[in-house]
């Protein structure tokens, strides 16, 4: 016991680590549900994506032996190339995928299945070009293991504190997007109601295109800092993650952005204390009863439903 | 029996279906093919059982695999000698029917409440949390034999008659998917049937007529669990092992996509999506690698141009409602 209890605080900042990830490739579900009450499924899939073009960029400057590698510069290059490639794909997806079956009026159903087959495509894609064995970050050669401090005997590394970080800024950004521009003012009128947005003028088909990028970019920036901190991806990482993010979102309270920050975290602090105190085999088992019991007992979440909701909270 | 004998050009396909069925592995042209063979009616049996809880009942149910998967096990349990049980495969098979329905209904209940997506996405957890109980259960106790699974299972013995070859299973096979078959047939045109279709058509309207919704979704998530127990028990005999491996997230995908292909709540559309979706990745074995990045591709372009499956329901009830959450804007709502 005296073990687990010196580990605890370890894996105490590992969870948080993990739950802002989680944070912010739950907002892409969140988004999405917001304004089209769809879930995404292939949102983990695009994460996964993300990470490859991290990897992409990381390994040429490597390959191109660019000197002077610093994160100061490459970690934002590597997150602008994800972001803008990983949101090009939500919005083809987008395009292709679901907007013919939302525009038919089709059943929540039909979507789903479509987002189901998407995910296994964009899988076997990348299995298929890139090769089904992981592909490894230089995490180590960006940030040195020696970059890392002692906060109250807790040892905490500097690419801790990016990926709060980074993860930290985007919210803000995408909060301030939503609430003070007038995007994102259309943003909301289209989560509210969406005909009577199209009657007020709003071109909601660009609006749903914007928003399926501006979800889709920040799983791709999810895909790079996950890749940085577990240095090893693969074809599969977009499921199960997918799955917690969505977890998250649910928890927190779908299509609300405060409540995929608030699930994303609880979560990763569940998971990093279920790995502590139990089989570490059963952190997924542990994830997925969350998920059950909160959309069986609490749909709504712990802060409640609606994308126009958020002004209010 | 109305119902039960599709019409006009379906009849005539179901019926040739049915020649090949029966006369097809006695001239096949080697075992591999009777193989195919026996896993299409595997599959069949599968697909029909989900057809009653997705094409009938109207509930999307992402996480199957988890009563197959559970019959499987249950068989694996109960006929070899991993715990030294050996029932005989007739004794066994009605304790699992049973056993799977209950699970069924243990996995139905919670979800009663959910709209459509959340129980798909409620279904799905169950069934990611079968195989990964599935897996690890080998320790403190071993159970479920882990990632190992369990080998060695009994051969079912009929009338003192063990089987060993390919087309003996077939033969068995058949005889399950044509007891699925029939089964569905009837459910359909029964009073539990009409009331499954009530509430996948509209399921406020159903509870006003006075269908006891509750016990008809649970008794929907029983039968159609109850039919993945005899696929399971089948698979588990015939494959003389059992991996967890067998029972995962694609699989159940894999299933459903059966039945939607062929055309949600069809009979025959739902036998023809198991034919399907078994047979030409057999044809196209030199491009296996590419298979599922096929599959995925189908279900979207199924859910653009044909989200009704190749054959539609006789009843004209195949037309997608609306869904108030899903409203088209105004200028698209031209619809047919």
């Amino acid at each position: 016991m005296a073990d687990v209890l010196q580990i605890l605080p370890q894996q105490l900042v590992f969870g948080l680590a993990l739950g802002t990830v989680y944070g912010l490739i739950a907002l892409g579900y969140t988004l999405v549900y917001g304004i089209l009450f769809m879930i995404n499924f292939a949102h983990g899939e695009i994460f996964m994506i993300g990470a490859y073009v991290g990897w992409w960029v990381l390994s040429w400057l490597l390959q191109a032996q660019v000197g002077g590698l610093h994160p100061v510069w490459v970690v934002p290059l590597m997150l602008v190339h994800a972001m803008l490639f990983a949101g090009l794909l939500g919005v083809l997806l987008e395009r292709f995928a679901y907007r013919p079956l939302y525009m038919r009026g089709a059943t929540r159903l039909g979507p789903l299945i479509s987002a189901i087959g998407a995910s296994i495509f964009l899988q076997n894609a990348v299995m298929l070009t890139q090769g089904a064995r992981m592909k490894v970050y230089m995490t180590s050669l960006l940030f040195p293991r020696t970059w890392r401090f002692q906060v109250a005997g807790v040892s905490v590394s500097v690419l801790v504190l990016v990926m709060v970080g980074v993860a930290a800024v985007m919210m803000w950004g995408l909060h301030l997007l939503v609430q003070r521009t007038s995007l994102g003012r259309s943003i909301r009128a289209v989560a509210e109601d969406r005909e009577m947005a199209a009657i007020m003028g709003v071109n909601i088909r660009r609006v749903i295109g914007v928003t399926f990028f501006l979800g889709s970019a920040l799983g791709g920036a999810g895909g790079v800092l996950v890749g940085l901190y577990y240095t090893q991806i693969d074809f599969f990482m977009g499921y199960s993650a997918g799955l917690k993010a969505f977890t998250a979102a649910v928890l927190g309270g779908i299509g609300n952005i405060r409540g995929a920050m608030l699930g994303g975290l609880i979560l990763g602090l569940i998971e990093s204390l279920a790995v502590t105190f139990m089989n570490p085999a059963y952190k997924d088992v542990v994830a997925f009863a969350i998920l059950i019991l909160t959309l069986v007992f609490k749909p709504t979440g712990l802060l409640g439903e609606t994308v126009s909701d958020w002004e209010k909270v | 029996m109305r119902g039960w004998a599709p019409v006009g050009w379906q009849r005539r396909v179901a019926w040739g279906l049915g020649v090949v069925a029966v006369v097809g592995p006695l001239v096949a042209p080697n075992d591999y093919w009777i193989g195919v063979m026996t896993r299409i009616c595997l599959y069949g049996t599968l697909a029909l059982g989900l057809n009653i809880v997705v094409g009938f009942a109207g509930l999307l149910d992402l996480g199957y695999v988890a009563f197959f998967g559970i019959g499987s096990y249950l068989y694996a349990f109960l006929a070899s000698p991993h715990f030294g049980l050996h029932l005989p495969f007739f004794v066994a098979l009605p304790i699992i029917v049973v056993l799977t329905a209950f699970s069924g209904i243990l996995i139905g209940a919670p979800t009663l409440r959910l709209r459509g997506d959340y129980l798909a996405i409620v279904t799905l957890g169950f069934g990611e949390i079968t195989y990964l109980l599935l897996i690890n259960l080998d320790r403190p106790i071993n159970i479920t034999g882990g990632p190992s699974g369990i080998v060695g299972i009994d051969v079912p013995v009929l009338a003192g008659f063990a089987l060993s070859r390919n087309i003996e299973y077939y033969y068995l096979f058949l005889a399950a998917v044509a007891f699925a078959l029939f089964a569905s047939a009837r459910l359909r045109h029964s009073r539990i049937g009409w009331a499954w279709q009530a509430i996948r058509e509209d399921e406020l309207a159903a509870r006003a007529m006075g269908i006891n919704t509750t016990v008809a979704k649970l008794q929907a998530f029983a039968i159609g669990a109850s039919f993945a127990g005899i696929g399971g028990s089948f698979l588990a005999s015939w494959q003389k092992s059992v991996f967890p491996d067998n029972f995962l997230f694609t699989e159940s995908i894999n299933i459903l996509a059966m039945v939607i292909l062929g055309g949600v709540g069809n009979l025959l559309g739902v036998v023809l999506g198991a034919v399907l979706l078994v047979a030409l990745p057999e044809v196209f074995r030199d491009f296996h690698a590419y298979r599922l990045l096929v599959f995925g591709l189908m279900l979207m372009v199924l859910m653009v141009f044909r989200p009704q499956g190749l054959l539609t329901l006789e009843t004209g009830a195949a037309k997608e409602e609306p869904d108030l959450a899903a409203a088209p804007e105004p200028e698209a709502d031209a619809r047919v």
